[in-house]
């Protein structure tokens, strides 16, 4: 697929990726050899007919491969773009075995990016309404699919979001050169064509809380995400320069930071930041910082080989200009005396025998500490879900991590009528397994509404 | 959207805003916060209440301007309306039948202490309160708390209205109680916390602060807000806004708040100029 080149995208927030030209899309489609039992789907977290669609690219008629796509997929433009798909639909691909696997992401997006510039596409037709509602808490991708999924069905839905955007992760997280933001806009406001009721600034847990939405609704599905960063625990964790990822990506992102001081929310011109970790949100934080114009290094504790974000990003990171120092381990910052980080103190690590994760383990090697001048050091180690909602909701079951505890299968929680899934289920985990978490729930909630008690659960 | 009922110039350079967010009225409890945003790319900034309405809806704030965000809620006029008001935050300050509370507030904090003092004293407690300002003439509410506060107190910068000096002088108002001061709470600005939590600590009295840091989101979300309390590090906006005034380190926390001064001078000089120049209402 087409990008923008290194040099110069390294220096703008727009795509990266610019997508595929009509007749590329036909050619890629075209390499599907349409398997009888596509090894494809069952890889794809909410069940898309993969062939079925890539069929209609082939022959031209981008319209109907559009609606088998959105039979299944709530949010394509998305996907396409973020879904980890080499781990997925693309990795059982029956051609990835002699060579490239289909680009089956990429035929997503090509689908999802047309249709935005369409205007003739009808709304697809809605079954009359049932007279059940439906609160959604969290306007994330696990929310917004239980959302679509339901108002489909003909229940009234209203998703609640704590912050003055909808999207969640997709937009304070995610950012504008990975996944425009008018793109969640879009898909937002398609929702929002199709019934779907919107209602930001409300903190659920705080706003109102679960029990007394629940006597206003029938049915409640939590998707509130992972939203509470972890820090490293070493000193200097507090001064100034030193940012959560999600307070440097929200900065960015949600508050239009990159944009200062147009968007009033300040930021740093820093020029020397660290990003510390390996993950698809560390290359987030280092794309961003390097394009605001910073020297710009991932700190990892293992090698390149363990780091858990997507090669296409990792790859994408290196051509940019970010500099990798990998079997590091930070232990302090260290302050300017005006209570500004102005070093980073690192030790050198080697890989020991595996862990409990399969990898092996970093251990610190003695004496290698090395200090790398800093001015900003963001800390890109993970998140777990937010307490606010298991904190005042009764007879709500939360797991050791404060994930709240659902069954897997139809995402009932420990308490009836409540329903959840994604991150705030999984722990952090990545869009398209929220969605396949919303799929779930949202079958069993309408299984509930159709026939279900409460003292049934 | 949310419409400004009400903004009007109390004292020279703080304005009350009442504004509808019948959401928040209805929920709000003393010592909780909103967060909001003055336009559409404005900033979110966390604002505390200072009062709020449940049958009308609204909400009530004592707004000192200050940096780019106030200046634009200073200059709103009655009948516009802001993008975000979301809230109630943070955790209600704790209020139970201590005995005697003495209620401290200072700045935009004269407006938030209120409800703190009236619910205390719904709750059977003595309640004495003391204000701070530079002079007289920056008090407001006078009326409100002469008829709610068992004994009233004063501290001026210039002497115009009791004590002359700040809240060093706290120790003093303590002795002049008949009866001991079973817990002090203070809300205002940081260097009033500060000040006024040195002063409590030689007398061993339990002093309530409630912490003001820069947020974004308010939910624990970013953590912006973390500040040092005893030796662990806190989230102001979910483990807070209160904290234990003689565990707080200080000098972290104003090092903290000051981390975009220099920028926050950028979009005011940047701002329309009317925000500038905005006449008293």
């Amino acid at each position: 697929m087409p990008k923008q080149p290194p040099e110069i995208r390294r220096r703008n927030f727009l795509e990266v990726a610019l997508g595929y030209p009509p007749e590329t899309a036909i050619e890629e489609a075209s390499r599907c050899i349409q398997c009888p039992n596509a090894n494809c789907v069952p890889g794809c977290p909410v069940e898309i007919d993969i062939p079925g669609f890539i069929r209609c690219i082939a022959a031209g008629d981008f319209a109907r491969g559009l609606r088998v796509l959105k039979d299944k997929s709530r949010l394509p433009a998305i996907c396409g773009r973020v879904c980890p798909q080499e781990e997925q639909c693309e990795k059982t691909c029956s051609l990835a075995k002699k060579g490239a696997p289909v680009a089956i992401g990429r035929l997503e997006r090509f689908l999802a990016d047309w249709e935005a510039t369409q205007t003739d596409l009808e709304l697809p037709e809605i079954p009359p309404p049932t007279g059940k509602k439906v609160a959604v808490v969290g306007g994330g991708p696990a929310g917004l699919t239980v959302a679509g999924d339901l108002v489909m069905l003909g229940h009234r839905v209203t998703i609640f979001e704590a912050l003055h955007k909808m999207g969640g992760v997709l937009v304070y997280g995610i950012p504008e050169f990975r996944l425009p933001k008018a793109i969640v806009e879009r898909e937002v406001n398609y929702l929002v064509r199709l019934g779907v009721e919107v209602v930001t600034d409300f903190v659920v847990g705080k706003t109102r809380t679960i029990d007394s939405l629940l006597e206003e609704y029938d049915a409640l599905f939590v998707g509130t995400g992972a939203g509470l960063p972890w820090f490293m625990g070493i000193p200097g964790e507090n001064l100034n320069g030193v940012y959560s990822a999600n307070e440097y990506l929200t900065r960015m992102n949600l508050m239009a930071g990159f944009m200062f001081p147009e968007g009033r929310t300040p930021i740093k011109r820093h020029k020397r930041v660290a990003v510390l970790g390996g993950g698809n949100v560390a290359m987030d934080c280092a794309r961003t910082a390097l394009r605001l114009g910073a020297e710009t290094r991932i700190i990892y504790r293992r090698s390149r080989q363990e780091m858990p974000a997507r090669l296409e990003e990792i790859e994408n990171a290196e051509e940019e200009g970010v500099i990798f120092e990998f079997l590091t381990l930070p232990t302090r910052y260290i302050g300017n005396g005006n209570g500004w980080v102005k070093e980073i103190e690192c030790l050198k690590m080697e890989l020991g025998e595996p862990d409990a994760s399969g990898r092996r383990r970093p251990i610190p090697i003695k004496g290698s500490e090395t200090i790398y001048p800093v001015d900003a050091v963001v800390c890109a180690i993970g998140n777990s879900p937010n307490p606010l909602i298991a904190a005042t909701t009764p007879g709500l079951k939360t797991g050791n991590k404060g994930n709240i505890v659902v069954d897997e299968a139809t995402g009932k929680t420990s308490k009836p009528r409540v329903w959840a899934g994604g991150d705030v289920a999984t722990g952090a985990a990545t869009v398209i397994m929220a969605m396949g978490a919303g799929r779930r729930a949202a079958r069993s909630i309408h299984e509930f509404l159709c026939s279900g008690k409460p003292e049934d659960w | 959207m949310y419409r400004i009922v009400e903004n009007r110039m109390i004292v020279p350079n703080i304005h009350l805003l009442t504004i509808e967010a019948p959401f928040v009225a209805r929920e709000a409890r003393a010592g909780q916060f909103v967060i909001l945003r003055a336009e559409e790319r404005g900033e979110r900034i966390p604002m505390s209440l200072s009062d709020w309405d449940p049958r009308a809806g609204t909400i009530t704030i004592s707004v000192m301007n200050i940096g780019s965000t106030t200046n634009a809620l200073a200059s709103l006029p009655a009948g516009e309306a802001i993008p975000t008001v979301a809230g109630p935050l943070g955790n209600p300050t704790e209020i139970d039948n201590f005995g005697t509370v003495l209620c401290v507030g200072g700045c935009y904090g004269i407006g938030s202490i209120f409800p703190i003092a009236r619910a205390l004293k719904e709750k059977g407690n003595r309640v004495a309160v003391l204000l701070e300002a530079r002079s007289s003439y920056l008090f407001y509410w006078r009326e409100r708390y002469e008829q709610l506060a068992d004994r009233m107190f004063y501290v001026t910068r210039d002497g115009t209205l009791g004590l002359r000096g700040h809240l060093g002088r706290l120790p003093e108002i303590v002795r002049s109680l008949e009866e001991p001061v079973a817990r002090i709470i203070i809300n205002g600005c940081t260097f009033a916390l500060r000040t006024g939590s040195e002063a409590s600590r030689p007398l061993g009295i339990p002093t309530v602060v409630a912490l003001n840091p820069i947020m974004i989101d308010g939910t624990g979300m970013c953590g912006v807000c973390r500040v040092t309390v005893g030796s662990t590090t806190k989230f102001a906006c979910v483990h807070g806004p209160d904290f234990d005034g003689h565990q707080v380190d200080w000098e972290e926390l104003l090092q903290r708040r000051k981390a975009y001064m220099p920028e926050e001078i950028v979009p005011m000089r940047s701002s329309r100029c009317h925000g500038h120049c905005h006449e008293a209402r």
